[in-house]
């Protein structure tokens, strides 16, 4: 049986799905003549072979920052959060800013599963995996702060909706409580959005486990399938399962950053309370999510081998996302200057020169740099297309955005009304390892993720190549016996039929 | 109506009994469905490593219904947002914050909304399970060895026994005719290769499955009428 390739697909005439009518041809996406096999072995192969040593050692530099994690926790449940260097005016410190950073991140998974996915940006099949991978982590990391921020950690439960001994109920005009639905509820549905997206290729690491023989890894990987059989009777309600999904989660991802950053534009605290907040928050999410995304990939295509799959065209097109968010945020912190000024509220305005020339000015200008300054690079061609320049600039812009969090909560809090209350805020040792934990929760996770999950959409990633598409038989070598024209014919008119009913039918499918 | 329940489960039980047929490439797929859709093959099934586009056209099949069950999460979602928030907020647990309403819409919007959103999707995900009949850890197409590509790169094509126009070999010439590869027959039993005319191959019989529940017991292919 000859079998198509990805080069030979686009080499047809008339290949890449017929697409004559395509004036502007883009770069494939799947690259060096790849079947749909070998698609297969290239993803799953990684959570087959033998553990390699590499992964050995990252793992155990990831279960010592774990570990880290563990102990700053226990300290802390022992002790209180007095062990953090929160003072008088400064009562949120590094927990809110590194609650409101993990958030952020986890919210290019799902701006790329999603909203990418509504948009029929097909390159999203690529990196989607790994991105809400991602998305799932960094939301586990986030809800560690506000969890251990509450003091007495075992009362927890008195934030959920449960019936209790006290008879009494959360205040749900609480804008703090609205974080603890929407992220709760942003975490939950990006787990259900994650595996439904997984189940297809769970059930190709079973198939494929089945015919080496290995029964326990078959057995493990049938039960997470869910009996999982490729059955177009099943595609059908699967494929408007994650539609939906992806729909819904859009609206979602938006809200929660708009909630996350209710929590500080709802209180009225000069600095704070502005209502630019939800958009620019959200803008900044997608940015340092973004960041952390380019971060990840540039390193696990190298060392998984997958640079046909994740090519420099994905990793440019991530870049331009990051040029455009920094510079929407950019222009945000200019915004909230000119508020300040034209609103003529002396507390406002006191703020923001505070902020860029108080004693956190250095806070300030680093935000400023990296955030607006540094991505700015990606004017340029030849920087975007760079993996040392991007890689540079994905690590500064996750330090930018780290600080734009510090600079938001710290520096509106350490200068109150009374000048009698003022301070300056430093961390103590214990805000820094729990952060530094918080890395080792999330390189611990996404390494097993790393080994045992497949870590890019096989299936997804096959049906967009060219030679998915039935169409593409039929076309591809430009001639055909009289039956087979009259066949064509046959096959028009039901694609013509087809997209009257099917609402999801694009013009960018001219295949059919 | 205990004889219709035991009928439709019996119906599905030997939903995948039947031929099961190897095609080359998605195109051939396709051309085989429609072909055997015209010669009147109502119950056919395809499988393929990805969801093909068209095949739910050529197949016959409508706009799947789930669109349906999701909205009606959502307004539960909904209507529990709003129920929630007065009765807990605003009746059982009053609290004067600022001498603000006790239950008001507006400051209600973000909670209502996440619950839409999160019964919606619980809907979407339980939907489609239920939908596919999924989780279905035994299912008689894994008996065949050939099967395990249709979730790497492997097309087929099942025709159910269940189906009106099916006969033993007039099925399996159709399906070479229109280029299969090779032609199975699924049973509770296991997986026969067959030739052009619907015997078996000679010793073509495959091995144990791996992922068979221990204890199903077979079921005999009995009732043939009802809708899967």
């Amino acid at each position: 049986m000859a079998t198509v390739t990805s080069r030979t697909a686009y080499a047809a005439p008339g290949g890449n799905g017929n697409a004559g009518a395509k004036s502007l041809e883009e770069a494939p996406l799947v690259q060096g003549n790849l079947s749909f096999h070998d698609i297969t072995e290239l993803v799953s192969e990684h959570t087959e072979k033998k553990t390699p040593l590499g992964w050995f050692l990252a793992f155990s530099l990831a279960l010592t920052g774990l570990g880290i994690l563990g102990l700053a926790i226990a300290y802390l449940v022992w002790n209180g959060p007095g062990v953090w260097g929160l003072n008088n005016p400064v009562g949120w410190g590094w927990a809110i800013v590194n609650f409101v950073f993990w958030v952020g991140i986890g919210h290019a998974g799902t701006l790329i599963s999603a909203i990418l996915f509504l948009f029929r940006q097909k390159w999203r099949t690529s990196i989607n995996r790994t991105a809400e991978a991602m998305t799932l982590f960094a939301v586990a990391c986030a809800l560690l702060f506000p969890t251990f921020h509450v003091g007495r950690v075992w009362l927890i439960y008195w934030m959920l909706p449960l019936p209790n001994q006290m008879a009494m109920w959360p205040q749900f005009k609480s804008p703090l409580l609205w974080d603890v639905f929407a992220v709760s509820i942003y975490g939950t549905v990006s787990l259900l959005f994650w595996y439904v997206g997984l189940i297809p290729d769970l059930g190709t690491i079973r198939d494929r486990a089945v015919k080496a023989g290995r029964t326990l890894r078959a057995r493990i990987f049938g039960f997470f399938s869910l009996g999982w059989t490729g059955s177009n009777r099943n595609w059908r309600h699967y494929e408007r399962a994650y539609l939906l999904l992806a729909g819904l989660a859009t609206p979602l991802v938006l809200s929660v950053h708009s909630v996350v950053s209710f929590d500080f534009a709802i209180s009225i605290v000069p600095g704070w309370h502005t209502t630019i907040f939800p958009p620019y928050f959200v803008a900044g999410a997608i940015f340092s999510g973004f960041a952390m995304v380019v971060t990840l990939m540039v390193v696990a295509r190298k060392v998984y081998n997958l640079e046909n799959l994740v090519t420099i065209d994905h990793l440019e097109k991530m870049n331009i996302i990051i040029l455009v968010t920094g510079t929407i945020v950019g222009f945000a912190y200019i915004t909230e200057f000119f508020i300040a000024w034209y609103g003529q509220v002396q507390y406002e305005q006191y703020a923001f020169t505070n902020r860029a020339f108080g004693p956190y000015a250095w806070a300030y200008w680093t935000m400023m740099s990296c955030n607006l300054l540094f991505p700015q690079l990606f004017w340029v061609k030849k920087f975007r297309r760079s993996i040392p320049v991007m890689f540079a600039i994905s690590i500064t812009t996750n330090i930018g955005m780290w600080f734009e969090r510090f600079v938001i909560t710290v520096t509106s809090l350490h200068r109150d009304y009374l000048p009698s209350s003022w301070d300056y805020y430093q961390p103590t040792m214990w805000d820094v390892l729990l952060f530094v934990g918080s890395f080792g929760l999330f390189f611990t996770l996404f390494l097993l993720f790393l080994r045992f999950v497949p870590m890019v959409a096989i299936a997804e990633v096959k049906g967009v190549m060219p030679q998915a598409d039935p169409h593409f038989y039929h076309h591809g070598d430009g001639h055909g016996t009289p039956a087979e024209l009259a066949e064509v014919a046959d096959y028009q008119q039901d694609a013509y039929a087809q997209t009257a009913q099917d609402p999801q039918g694009t013009p960018s499918d001219d295949a059919s | 109506m205990l004889d219709r329940i035991r009928q439709l489960l019996d119906d599905r039980a030997n939903q995948h009994v039947g031929y099961l047929a190897e095609f080359e490439n998605p195109g051939a797929l396709y051309d085989a469905v429609k072909s055997l859709r015209k010669k009147g093959y109502p119950r056919l099934d395809t499988f393929s490593p990805f969801p093909i586009h068209g095949m739910d056209a050529a197949m016959g099949l409508p706009v799947s219904k789930l669109g349906f069950l999701v909205f009606g999460g959502g307004a539960m979602g909904a209507s529990l947002g709003v129920l929630m928030q007065w009765w807990m907020g605003g009746v059982d647990y009053q609290i004067n914050v600022s001498n603000k309403p006790l239950f008001a819409l507006e400051a209600s919007v973000p909670i209502i909304f996440e619950l839409t959103i999160l019964f919606s999707a619980l809907t979407a995900v339980g939907g489609m399970l239920a939908l596919n009949g999924l989780p279905r850890p035994y299912n008689p197409l894994f008996y065949s060895e050939r099967f395990g590509r249709a979730t790497d790169d492997g097309f087929f094509l099942h025709v159910a026994e269940a189906d009106t126009a099916f006969t033993s070999n007039g099925t399996a010439s159709d399906l070479f005719g229109l280029g299969a590869l090779a032609v199975e027959h699924i049973t509770h039993e296991g997986a026969t290769e067959l030739d052009s005319s619907g015997a078996p191959v000679a010793s073509a019989t495959s091995g144990e499955p791996v992922l068979a529940v221990s204890g199903a017991a077979p079921v005999t292919p009995s009732h043939t009428t009802g809708e899967i």
